[in-house]
């Protein structure tokens, strides 16, 4: 497999099942992602959008190596060109790569902010004084428990750990819900502001409004999968720019477009078609979509997994 | 500041109405079924004095005592005594109730503390370790040794151990809280303690798995809670979690349980110190109740109910300490 160098974190073909046990006490393979692929570069920032059930979460879970014990996971990752293994990750856990949580249940109830986000160490404190200040949170915030911060206070004490950090990748779930507006402009300013310095910058969400605003570059998942991967501006531009026609009904059935959305669902993980994963719900399937998996083609500066995109 | 002493004290108050009443409520219950027990209390005297009386002397006991008064009018009399301090006399001891209990609960004072310490410790740590080897060979056989621990009754368990390190080995005495033919003024610290290890093992083996059980479960929620994957994410390693978020987040949970097994323990050393002859409250109730002590009986229900509402508030003070959501609460 070659690899580009110049990728903070590349990812090809990567599969994540899980084994579970059926009503009848028999082992079944759930494959939650299939095939999935994404590249991030320094000073990149990349927004991975989809509908929720699309193991967007679980992908910033299999970077850092903190799948539950049931889980397998089959493809590659390479992080700066290296095959990233258990033992890198253990190393670039609090140092390489920086998760940004989704939400308050990820700080510990019992903990005051000021030890979630590197202690009493005087040049940390400094540190923590000057970025509470730019995500405007109150002095005495590092004072406060968990269930005392208000849902956007949260939020941006959670940014905040990842910007504290040294990480040169940072992964952000779902950073923007529950901020106002103002408050998750604010917060993407500063995640642009990040990668300026060269970090690279996942941001999972569904926002995809403030994705395409925001990012590069914006991969769009489906059912565990990567269907297009586009330049932020064919987003901008519409579906005649975009390659995928799921990615053509979600720019669709977004509220200031066209607000309509494609019959069906996504299908679930224990029942997935056997060729494209999106061809039960396609308008340009053909009898080949429904047998075999299309290959990943570069079309126009983007990547597109569709036999037919253009 | 000073509402916190306020609001301390409002809740002492208020616990102290709820014990109050629910002293009332146990006695009561106590009393009645007394009186439904097929045990003469006289006659349970009479064997004790172990001389024949004749029937007028018999009848002057009775009359002395009260029998053939309504019940009603029984537990007035006794409730008015109580209120005002007097327990009455054990019928069994010939001494005022309140000087047996205050002497019996202080040897087993000395049982219920260092079994409940002792358990307290095991337990927390053992639980820890189930916690953190989830699902590996070590939690799944100290799984097992909890479970069988704690489904064979202490009685069993005590004799056992007693069969074990007394009578085969000779390691500890055979009971009692100190050695026969010995002044009690003469006893040593040493005695005392080399008396007290076999009984206080007993009731910690008794109410250990119980809470390394809890503890182990506690620990595997916290383990597998968002904000450990968070810390995981940010690079701490297992030790690190365990100390930094486990501890901190199951001691809540460990510390009720350890403050409401006072009432296993009373229960506990009931039989521990009928198996070891050990001369605390526990044997004193069973000698109470085999005897139809009424005043003795009453008494130390009283006292146990007093002893167990106590453990309880204390537990419930010390959330307040602990958790700062519960802290916020309160205030």
């Amino acid at each position: 497999m070659e690899q580009n160098k110049n990728t903070i974190l590349e990812i090809h073909d990567l599969s994540i099942s899980f084994r579970m046990y059926d009503s009848r006490f028999e082992q079944t393979e759930l494959k939650v992602i299939s095939d999935l692929y994404l590249s991030v570069s320094p000073g990149e920032i990349v927004a991975v959008a989809g509908a929720s059930g699309s193991g967007k979460s679980l992908l910033a879970s299999a970077v850092l190596g903190l799948l539950p014990a049931n889980a397998s996971l089959s493809g590659h990752i390479h992080y700066k060109g290296q095959e990233l293994t258990p033992e890198l990750q253990k190393n670039l856990r609090g140092g390489g790569i920086a998760l940004v949580p989704q939400s308050v249940e990820f700080l510990d109830p019992l903990m005051k902010v000021r030890s979630q986000t590197g202690g009493r160490d005087k040049a940390k404190t400094a540190e923590r004084t000057r970025v509470f200040k730019r995500l405007g949170l109150p002095d005495d915030t590092e004072n406060l428990y968990p269930f005392e911060l208000s849902g956007g206070m949260a939020r941006r004490v959670l940014v905040s750990t990842a910007m504290l950090s040294s990480a040169e990748l940072i992964i952000a779930d779902e950073p923007t819900p529950g901020m106002s507006l103002e408050q998750s402009l604010q917060a993407l300013t500063m995640f642009r502001e990040l990668a300026r310095e060269g970090r690279a910058i996942i941001l999972i969400t569904h926002d995809i409004d403030l994705a395409f605003e925001f990012a590069d570059r914006v991969a769009v998942f489906y059912a565990g999968t990567t269907v297009e991967t586009a330049p932020a501006s064919d987003f901008k531009q519409g579906p005649r720019a975009l390659r995928h026609p799921y990615s053509k009904a979600l720019w669709e059935a977004l509220p200031q477009n066209s607000f309509r959305p494609i019959p069906g669902s996504q299908p679930y993980p224990g029942d997935l078609p056997k060729g494209c994963l999106f061809a039960p719900r396609c308008p340009m399937r053909t009898a080949e979509c429904m047998e075999h998996v299309p290959p990943v083609r570069q079309i126009r500066g983007g990547e597109v997994r569709c036999f037919y995109g253009s | 500041m000073r509402g916190r002493f306020f609001n301390l004290c409002s809740a002492l108050i208020k616990n102290g109405m709820k014990i109050l009443s629910l002293l009332l409520a146990v006695s009561i219950i106590a009393f009645v079924l007394v009186t439904l027990s097929p045990i003469d209390p006289v006659q349970q005297y009479i064997l004790g004095l172990g001389t024949a009386i004749s029937q007028e002397q018999r009848e002057e006991i009775e009359e002395y005592w009260g029998v053939g008064e309504p019940p009603v009018e029984c537990y007035i009399n006794w409730l008015t005594n109580v209120l005002r301090g007097d327990l009455g006399v054990s019928s069994l001891y010939r001494r005022p109730v309140a000087d047996i209990i205050g002497e019996r609960f202080l040897s087993s004072l000395a049982l219920m503390v260092s079994s409940w310490l002792l358990s307290g410790i095991i337990g927390f740590s053992i639980g820890c370790l189930m916690g953190m080897r989830h699902g590996r060979f070590l939690d799944r056989f100290l799984k097992k040794v909890c479970y069988i621990l704690s489904s064979v009754p202490t009685f069993w368990l005590g004799l056992v151990l007693l069969l074990v390190f007394s009578v085969w080995l000779g390691w500890f005495p055979i009971g009692f809280s100190s050695p026969i033919g010995v002044l009690s003024g003469d006893v040593t610290f040493g005695q005392r303690l080399y008396h007290l290890v076999l009984p206080a093992f007993t009731l910690s083996l008794m109410s250990f798995p119980n809470i390394a059980l809890h503890t182990r479960q506690k620990l595997v929620e916290v383990l597998e809670s968002d904000y450990v994957l968070f810390a995981r994410a940010r690079g701490e390693g297992n030790w690190d979690i365990l100390r930094r978020h486990g501890i901190r987040n199951i001691l809540m949970p460990a510390v009720t349980l350890q403050f409401t097994s006072f009432a296993e323990l009373f229960g506990g050393s009931v039989m521990a110190e009928n198996v070891f002859s050990y001369p605390g409250l526990g044997s004193a109730v069973a000698a109470a109740g085999l005897n139809s002590d009424v005043p003795l009986l009453l008494g130390i229900t009283l006292f146990s109910t007093l002893f167990v509402c106590v453990g309880n508030m204390v537990a419930d003070l010390l959330y307040a300490a602990i958790d700062p959501r519960v802290r916020e609460a309160v205030e």
